[in-house]
């Protein structure tokens, strides 16, 4: 059983069609790429995934329920199966890193006093235990997708969707960021990484076992043999 | 509010309210808000107890009190004052008569014609003071009654010059109930514009909040909390300055004037203790309404 499906999904805002037809399963443990060029509708997509927008058509399931059906409450619970990686990361500037990566522990009432040591693992898994007391505005480029990559598994969610993770960095940190996404995915993580950077998506397969997904004319479809 | 609303608030959550960021000036606008309010909600109060207190103490005291005056020439005068003492006695629902000396009845004249004023050459009416017990009695028949036997009396109740007294005082307690009712809903307007500043302030914080999987009722605790707290702290202030202020104001002495009696008197000190209560009341529906306006706009 898929984590999250898509079945026959279009969504149109302000009377404009931005995704037409679109239907997808994401296995758990699998490896997904969403590709297409800037504005064809990824993060539309990946916003569907996780109930940040409702389709207009179609039904998006997600852990067997549909999405449409939930409640506000209910909404908020599944974001916590969910790690989220977005474009701008949406950091909290006033809130030093480390609690900004614990964001989810926090609005979930977890014991932050029982959840310091998974919280310093993470931290140092990512690279950034000497930034700690940062606030996000002082972080470079590849420490803030960093942080937010860290910041989306800590609730050790079953799927994670990453929005252009590498957007912003330079390749060795976009190898970097990839690295961290396929040893998740190794862990038994579901992913789905929107990227335009057809590079990243080649060095990837060497990798790991992914499936390209293309959006090309607001329709989904697989990508062909040259990725 | 609920018990497990003021639960929350008064338990806080450190972690929670860290998530909302110090905001400088909507912070400060609250608080002094809340606090000029809660300054002019205490006088307002005052004022409302004050003319409760007047009109009731009028209506009671000119209920109880009735004058008889006998205008007669001076022989006949001490016969007739006699005689109306008389069936004043016999009058069921009258507790006491008494006659008022020469001093007194100079001592009432004396505001218009000086403390030097010859009585005596003056033919100046008897009058009586009539003093009702409990049920009162029957002023239309001892009229009729006096008029037969007493040539010249004249029983006045006070009822034509009690009355608008009365409605007057009354009027000023409605005036002041109404400026409290006034002041607090200008204070929820203020409250809840300041509310609705800080959370588009913060809408980013509400938007990651939400998306790491924060519930509503979590999000809105936040704000809730911090601007509760702030109007509390604002009232507080205020209500202490505006007792502060009554206290200092007049008592009331022997002229017993309305501007000296402005104030409060025994547990109606408590009275202001309610004002920032229910201006942190105010201030957590206000709150709690623009929360909830600004999360429906959020998937």
């Amino acid at each position: 059983m898929a984590v999250i499906s898509l079945e026959q999904v279009g969504y149109s805002y302000s009377g404009k069609e931005l995704l037409s037809d679109v239907s997808v399963d994401l296995s758990p443990g699998s490896f997904h790429f969403l590709t297409g060029p800037s504005g064809s509708g990824k993060t539309t997509l990946i916003k569907l995934c996780y109930g940040a927008l409702l389709p207009t058509v179609g039904r998006v399931r997600a852990f067997d329920a549909d999405l449409a059906a939930l409640d506000r409450d209910q909404t908020a619970l599944l974001r916590r199966r969910v790690g989220v990686v977005h474009q701008d990361c949406r950091f909290l500037d006033h809130l030093p890193l480390a609690d900004n990566i614990a964001l989810p522990l926090i609005v979930s009432g977890r014991d932050m006093g029982q959840e310091n040591t998974n919280l310093t693992d993470l931290m140092h898994w990512v690279g950034l235990s000497a930034r700690a007391d940062a606030l996000p505005p002082e972080l470079s480029g590849g420490e803030r997708q960093r942080a937010a990559l860290a910041r989306a598994v800590i609730m050790s969610p079953d799927v994670i969707l990453a929005d252009e993770p590498t957007g912003n960095v330079d390749w060795d940190m976009s190898q970097r960021l990839l690295k961290l996404l396929v040893e998740l995915n190794r862990m038994g993580k579901t992913v789905l990484v929107a990227s335009h950077d057809l590079a990243l998506i080649r060095a990837a397969k060497n990798q790991v076992q992914a499936r390209v997904l293309r959006i090309s004319e607001k329709r989904l479809q697989l990508a062909g043999a040259d990725l | 509010m609920k018990k497990g609303d003021i639960r929350e608030l008064l338990a806080g959550d450190v972690q929670a309210d860290r998530l909302v960021p110090p905001s400088g000036l909507t912070a400060h606008l609250t608080i002094f808000v809340s606090g000029a309010m809660a300054f002019l909600a205490v006088f307002a109060l005052a004022l409302s107890l004050a003319s409760g207190r007047l009109a009731d103490r009028w209506a009671d005291e000119l209920a109880r009190s009735a004058t008889l005056r006998i205008s007669a020439s001076a022989d006949q005068r001490a016969v007739l004052t006699e005689a109306a003492l008389a069936i004043l006695e016999q009058t069921p629902g009258v507790a006491s008569a008494r006659a008022m000396t020469p001093e007194e009845q100079a001592a009432l004249l004396a505001p218009w014609f000086g403390a030097s004023l010859p009585l005596d050459s003056l033919p100046v009416p008897q009058l009586i003071e009539v003093v009702a017990d409990g049920p009162g009695y029957d002023a239309e028949g001892l009229r009729l009654r006096l008029s037969a036997e007493i040539p010249g009396a004249v029983l006045d109740d006070h009822t034509r010059w009690r009355e608008p007294l009365v409605r007057a005082a009354g009027s000023l307690r409605t005036l002041g109930v109404f400026s409290v009712l006034l002041i607090g809903c200008a204070m929820a307007a203020m409250i809840t514009l300041a509310a609705h500043a800080g959370l588009a302030a913060n809408a980013q914080v509400i938007e990651v909040l939400r998306l790491v999987g924060a519930q509503d009722r979590y999000i809105a605790n936040a704000f809730e909390r911090r601007f509760t707290l702030r109007a509390l702290i604002g009232a507080a202030g205020g209500m202490a300055l505006g007792v502060f202020g009554v206290a200092l104001l007049p008592s009331a002495g022997d002229a017993d004037g309305f501007l000296t009696g402005l104030g409060f008197q025994g547990a109606g000190w408590l009275v202001p203790l309610l004002v920032p209560l229910l201006g942190a009341g105010v201030a957590f529906a206000a709150t709690r309404a623009a929360a909830r306006r600004r999360l429906e706009r959020l998937q």
